[in-house]
């Protein structure tokens, strides 16, 4: 996550893209070289703390690559293949789910913003609604909407804009309440009416703040999207595939590796997607940046 | 879109709409309407389901005029609230676990007993001096929680040692996957004949570079003679208000009966059936399947009183068990009730069907590195 939370957004405008790409490889090679060395150390060592090493634990990390050409059964496809259905699978659920949460997320903010009232009456609910742990939540959600007959990867769905409604709702509103004050007076000296402050002066004023939001949310989803599917009978997705591996840990170690690599490159596609629209955006309104 | 395109949006919708029905009806002139049923299984898509499954597969739950939705279990799944909760018809689990929730008023009823026998087993290695239950004494014994353990616990306590006592004995809590054993972490293993035992017979030992053989460790089988505390495991069952319909005892009839035929099926096609829980388990390895479906059959057959039932006896030891270590606070009444099961034997053994499996004989498997 670090390398390309780095290179998306360099210090220095003028790095070219071999040199980004640059500290993206030696980035990578460095955790390469934690894991390795920290493996080899301990195993050489016989150190138990803070805990022991073997082949189980941290398998070597070219074999956690080699495991995605390998078959999970015999005559079967490459665990690439399979993982990638179950990517795409789940990449709808959170795809879907941060769309709804984000929309949520934005509708809570401007409603709150336009009364005081409502925001201090509303906003430790909604805190609090972070606070109950997802895997409490999860069941609820698919038992409560399997029984109207929706679809269970749509509950999946729901748990994800779950997790993605809150940063977006919490940001918005600090963006919509970042206007400059001069601005404000100005518009009230032409008698704007609430409206159109809340377009042409709040909602262009806390782009910056729900893109931010949106990058959190971004990978929240998809985390949403991997626990819902316990819960929801799904195996389809990455979330059954974690379950599956996870019981044959001890014979085969590198396919949960492979599967949680996979989670992760999943979680930097949404990141990466949001960071990129959001120098499209902010780059045609350049006034707006905070 | 102006008014005339709605217009001629909504005339070729009509018309597709009539087609359709123009087709399915001729396709389908005598088309029986399905009854939806959900199951829920107790565990993620293997082998131990392959019955529900083959019957999906081969068509005995259409045959039967049922539409059968199959949802996997999981980590964070308990098949009783499933059914409780009215999100699933049939619920697959232990025997202890359903008198459990009986007693948390789940009005749940088992209406067969599909695993005649336990497949649990304690493990041991050969390597080591534990030779018997008696001799897990003061070592350190794994085993899994949350209404897991009454089979070792009855074993050990039969064997004089108290399990709550720390001076007894170290209970350790055993994760899903084997590395704790196969690390020496633990001195013996909780395992069922069909999966964990499998993990460790599908791992190199270091020592010689070969797959570890059953000649390398003691099983312990809680379903023999010599341990003698086996109960029952994978039921079928449903909700007792939900039972007192009809409809729905019809549909138990049905079910419980193209459930048995998909079971039939896969003790007399042991191969065809591994390949259809590998189509539904796509990451499932070939090899520990094929393991897993011949020990499966092995929990099922023979069965004297015919697939789905026990003697009362049974039942009644399961429940002597669970009470006595705390699974339940008193003995169950009416928590099983076969009658359906027994229909629907009764309409296979009318058309011929081997119900008993009398004559099966299992399958030597030989176990690949990774059980791929």
């Amino acid at each position: 996550m670090d390398d390309v939370a780095t290179s998306a957004a360099p210090r220095t405008p003028g790095l070219g893209v071999a040199r980004r790409l640059g500290t993206g490889v030696l980035v990578l090679a460095a955790l390469v070289g934690l894991w390795e060395g920290y493996k080899w150390l301990w195993q050489t060592a016989g150190w138990k703390w803070p805990f022991a090493v073997d082949d189980v634990t941290m398998p070597h990390l070219y074999k956690v690559v080699e495991a995605f050409w390998q078959p999970t059964t015999t005559g079967g496809p490459p665990l690439i293949r399979s993982l990638l259905d179950a990517t795409w699978f789940t990449g709808k659920e959170a795809l879907a789910g941060f769309l709804l949460g984000a929309l949520i997320g934005f509708l809570i903010a401007v409603v709150l913003s336009q009364s005081r009232f409502l925001e201090r009456g509303l906003v430790p609910y909604i805190v609090a609604s972070q606070t109950v742990p997802i895997l409490a939540i999860a069941p609820m959600v698919v038992v409560g909407l399997g029984s109207k007959g929706v679809a269970g990867w749509k509950a999946v769905a729901v748990l994800a804009a779950y997790l993605t409604f809150f940063p977006v709702a919490i940001n918005t509103l600090r963006g919509l309440h970042s206007v400059d004050p001069r601005a404000l007076q100005l518009m009230h000296s032409y008698a704007a009416s609430r409206w159109r402050v809340l377009w042409q002066l709040r909602v262009p004023a806390s782009v910056p703040y729900i893109f931010t939001a949106l990058k959190i949310s971004a990978t929240a989803s998809v985390i949403g999207a991997i626990i819902g599917e316990a819960p929801a009978s799904i195996q389809n997705g990455l979330g059954g595939a974690i379950v599956n591996f996870n019981q044959y840990y001890s014979l085969e170690p590198t396919f949960l590796w492979a599967t949680n690599v996979v989670c992760a490159a999943l979680g930097i596609v949404f990141f990466v997607a949001v960071a990129l629209t959001e120098r499209l955006v902010l780059r045609g309104a350049p006034e707006n940046i905070a | 879109m102006t008014r005339k395109h709605w217009v001629v949006g909504l005339l070729t919708l009509a018309c597709i709409g009539t087609a359709i029905g123009a087709v399915a009806a001729s396709a389908a002139p005598k088309q029986q309407k399905l009854t939806n049923v959900t199951l829920q299984l107790k565990w993620v898509t293997q082998a131990q389901f392959a019955g529900y499954y083959a019957a999906l597969e081969k068509g005995y739950y259409k045959d039967a005029g049922l539409n059968v939705n199959i949802k996997i279990g999981g980590p964070s799944i308990t098949p009783e609230l499933v059914v409780k909760g009215k999100q699933a018809d049939f619920g697959i689990d232990w025997l202890p676990n359903l008198f459990a929730t009986r007693e948390q008023k789940s009005g749940l009823v088992s209406v067969a007993q599909v695993f005649a026998r336990s497949g649990m087993t304690e493990l041991t290695w050969k390597k080591s001096d534990i030779t018997s239950i008696a001799k897990m004494r003061g070592k350190k014994v794994g085993v899994w929680c949350c209404g897991n353990q009454p089979e070792l616990f009855a074993a050990l306590t039969k064997n004089g040692i108290d399990p709550a006592k720390a001076s007894d004995v170290t209970i350790v809590n055993q994760p899903f996957d084997m590395s704790l054993f196969l690390k020496n972490q633990v001195d013996a293993a909780a395992a069922m004949t069909y999966n964990e035992l499998a993990q460790v017979l599908e791992t190199k030992d270091p020592a010689t570079g070969k797959l570890y053989q059953q000649s390398d460790l003691n099983i312990f089988k809680m379903a023999s003679p010599q341990v003698g505390t086996g109960m029952l495991e994978d039921n079928v069952f449903v909700r007792g208000d939900w039972l007192k319909n009809a409809a729905n005892q019809a549909t138990t009839v049905k079910f419980l009966k193209a459930s048995f035929q998909g079971w039939i099926y896969c003790r007399d096609h042991q191969a065809d059936c591994v390949n259809i829980t590998l189509k539904h388990g796509s990451l499932l390895g070939k090899g520990h399947q094929t393991w897993q479906m011949n020990e499966i059959n092995k929990l099922i057959w023979p069965n004297a009183s015919g697939i789905g039932q026990v003697p009362a006896s049974e039942v009644n030891k399961t429940a002597t068990i669970a009470k006595t270590y705390g699974v339940i606070k008193k003995l169950p009444t009416g928590a099983t009730n076969y009658t359906y099961a027994g229909q629907a034997l009764s309409q296979l053994k009318a058309a011929g069907v081997d119900v008993n499996g009398s004559k099966w004989k299992p399958a030597t498997v030989k176990l690949t590195e990774g059980g791929k």
